[in-house]
């Protein structure tokens, strides 16, 4: 039972690593917790589940191949919420730089509620039930039984937390990612685009975000409108778990705090499996607000 | 216009119609609208921009509004008085919970306003209220409604003391984020508690307060009981803010630094704050399951606490009279646009957004004590 429990933990930490990311990258560059990031991830749900029910009229070379069309499908959905960030942070968080600390929070909420009833007036209300398309037979090995899409999501998170890891690292605009949140001031001066370094943070944020969004959907099997609100929280608990800033800390956050869960609603009780989040997230915050992998607190007024 | 602009314009609206395009189902009706708002977005934004002090232009009629103050005040409240007599049973059971949701407010303007600290749970504070009174005069009838009432707000403010002494070590968002867990925490309890709060299924059969054989049944009669605890709390608070306390909440807001500095107690300013708020919070909650009759966790939504953060918000954070006009703006407009009302948080969130970027001091904006400090200043020049 421990390793059933503890793969589907898992699966579901994953994503919330991925969405987590998101939340880690955008308070690194603008020491701001981005409230409606989880809108973005519920968006990218949706996004994954309208490109799914398009494949019937994909082409057929890509109907053959379900791996493939996958990969269109999240690539796609991924691109199109990345655009989602580009413009949230243009109209929501840019013209608020430098205001006092509640005003670009309160803009968050409103654009949270926004994309929400967005979400709901296009979409309707109802949950939307992603058709079964990869890997729902059901593998047993060892007395643990999971499905081909449970691994294909494993491997896919940890790819692209291995993409994500690299391109803030390797690359030049990563780098100029991690200047920024070091010191905006001196990296503007070392002649780095800030602006452009915070709209690429986003994009690259809300495109992790809407691949988690994509996966927990086909995972489930249904999603609704109001999926971001819960799926953003937790992602946020899992980063503060591990960090805020913290890239790798994000990761192991969102890990953990799959598998805590998973744990507590197979151990304890189910129905109190939402509360474990939060009571891990204001244990944190009190006790160690670092973080697990935080240097030091650095409390911002 | 050159072609560097054209071509970043074409590239804004050609993104912002394909990120829409996939939710609209690629009408292509819907085209111009997405266009007409973009460009909306785009000109407002552009505006912002040139004129960052649009923030500071005063509306004179607000400006008349503040400066008699007292007399405006009486009219209302005079008019509030006769309004039932002059309406319908509808109108005033909307107006009541508006009255409820104005106090709601002014509790809220407590920590949001006076003292800086952003509270997204808020809603808890409520619901614990609502649930002391439904359990103690419904599920198990220990008591009537007059010993609940302040139970409620004593049971609110409990709340309010165990969660503020670890919670407000933490500062801004996080503080706003451990508060949202807490009302979510509250709202989980009493969904799964069965044998306390019933469920899901809620609480029934609260019966409306009595004065001896004179119960307030009629509708009229508890709008009244409602205004008069709206007037006291309004009084209260705002005797409150220009007391020793509320000046240094107001310092403690400006400049947290320098107002411990100068021999505040912040941390017990703040719990103060905190507790007094959850404590107006819960006679709310408490009023309204007498309203109601009927409480159940649905009423305790984190959407509540949004609403609720708006009405600060839109009257203009840390103004007493603002947050009771933002609650009445917030509960009677909707009313009035019932067939709108899937549009309603559509509009909300992107007026919310409008405020912040256009006048981040709301509708009648904190005059109190910024204002005096700047006509100081002003008359110093």
């Amino acid at each position: 039972m421990f390793l059933q429990h503890l793969l589907n933990g898992i699966t579901i930490g994953g994503s919330y690593a991925l969405i987590a990311l998101g939340y880690t990258l955008v308070y690194g560059v603008l020491k701001l917790i981005n409230f409606a990031h989880g809108e973005i991830y519920m968006i990218g749900a949706y996004l994954g589940f309208i490109l799914i029910s398009l494949i019937p009229a994909m082409p057929p070379f890509l109907q053959g191949n379900v791996i493939l069309m996958m990969m269109v499908v999240l690539i796609v959905a991924a691109a199109i919420c990345a655009l989602y960030g580009f413009y949230l942070e243009k109209i929501c968080y840019r013209p608020l730089r430098g205001a006092p600390k509640l005003t670009p929070l309160i803009s968050a909420l409103g654009a949270s509620i926004f994309l929400q009833n967005f979400v709901m007036i296009s979409m309707g209300a109802k949950d939307q039930i992603f058709p079964q398309t990869i890997g729902m037979k059901t593998i047993t090995l060892g007395g643990v039984s999971f499905t081909l899409l449970q691994l294909v999501i494993i491997f896919s998170s940890i790819a692209l937390m291995a993409l994500i890891y690299w391109f803030i690292n390797r690359t030049r605009l990563g780098v100029a990612i991690k200047a920024t949140s070091t010191d905006p001031y001196m990296a503007s001066l070392v002649g780095i685009n800030v602006d452009t370094v915070i709209s690429v943070t986003f994009m690259a944020g809300s495109f992790l975000a809407a691949c988690a969004g994509v996966m927990i959907g086909l995972y489930y099997g249904s999603i609704n409108f109001t999926l971001g609100y819960l799926g953003g929280i937790k992602a946020f608990t899992a980063a503060v778990l591990g960090g805020i800033g913290n890239v790798p800390g994000a990761m192991v956050g969102g890990f953990l705090l799959g598998i805590i869960e998973a744990l507590g609603a197979g151990y304890f009780s189910s129905e109190y499996k939402d509360v474990y989040a939060f009571f891990i997230l204001i244990a944190v915050l009190v006790f160690r607000p670092a973080g697990l992998l935080g240097k030091g607190v650095n409390e911002r007024a | 216009m050159n072609g560097r602009n054209l071509r970043n314009d074409l590239f804004y609206y050609l993104g912002i119609l394909l990120i829409c395009a996939p939710f609209l189902k690629m009408h292509t009706v819907y085209v111009p609208l997405v266009l007409l708002v973009a460009w909306g977005v785009r000109s407002c934004a552009a505006f912002a921009g040139e004129s960052r002090t649009f923030s500071d232009i005063r509306l004179k009629t607000v400006n008349t509004l503040v400066a008699h103050q007292t007399l405006a005040v009486g009219v209302i409240l005079s008019a509030a008085l006769l309004l039932p007599f002059a309406s319908s049973n509808y109108l005033i059971d909307v107006l009541t919970s508006a009255i409820l949701y104005a106090i709601l407010a002014t509790a809220l303007n407590i920590t949001v306003g006076l003292t800086g600290v952003l509270v997204l749970g808020f809603i808890g504070f409520y619901g614990v209220g609502a649930y002391t009174t439904g359990i103690l005069t419904a599920k198990f009838a220990l008591c009537g409604f007059w010993i609940a009432l302040p139970l409620s707000g004593l049971a609110a403010m409990l709340c309010g003391v165990l969660l503020g002494i670890p919670a407000l070590r933490l500062k801004g968002d996080y503080l706003a984020v451990v508060t949202l867990g807490f009302g979510e925490i509250i709202r989980i309890f009493l969904t799964n508690l069965n044998g306390l709060t019933g469920g899901p299924n809620g609480i029934l059969g609260i019966k409306r307060p009595s004065f001896g054989l004179f119960t307030l049944d009629h509708p009229r009669d508890f709008y009244w009981f409602s205004l008069a605890m709206l007037a006291l709390i309004v009084l209260i608070v705002s005797r409150l803010a220009n007391s020793r306390y509320g000046r240094s909440w107001v310092a403690i807001r400006e400049n947290e630094m320098a107002a411990g500095a100068l021999g505040i107690n912040v941390f017990r300013k703040h719990l103060l704050s905190f507790s007094l708020s959850a404590f107006f919070g819960g006679i709310a909650g408490s009023l309204f399951a007498v309203k109601q009759g009927f409480i159940s966790p649905d009423s305790f939504t984190f959407y509540e606490s949004v609403l609720v953060l708006c009405m600060v918000v839109l009257g203009g954070i840390g103004n007493v009279i603002g947050s009771v006009t933002g609650a009445l703006l917030l509960i009677v407009v909707p009313e009035f646009l019932r067939e709108f009302s899937l549009y309603r948080m559509l509009v909300f969130g992107a007026v919310m957004i409008a405020f912040m970027v256009f006048r981040p001091n709301g509708l009648l904006g904190s005059r109190m004590i910024t204002q005096e400090i700047q006509d100081r200043e002003d008359d110093g020049q």
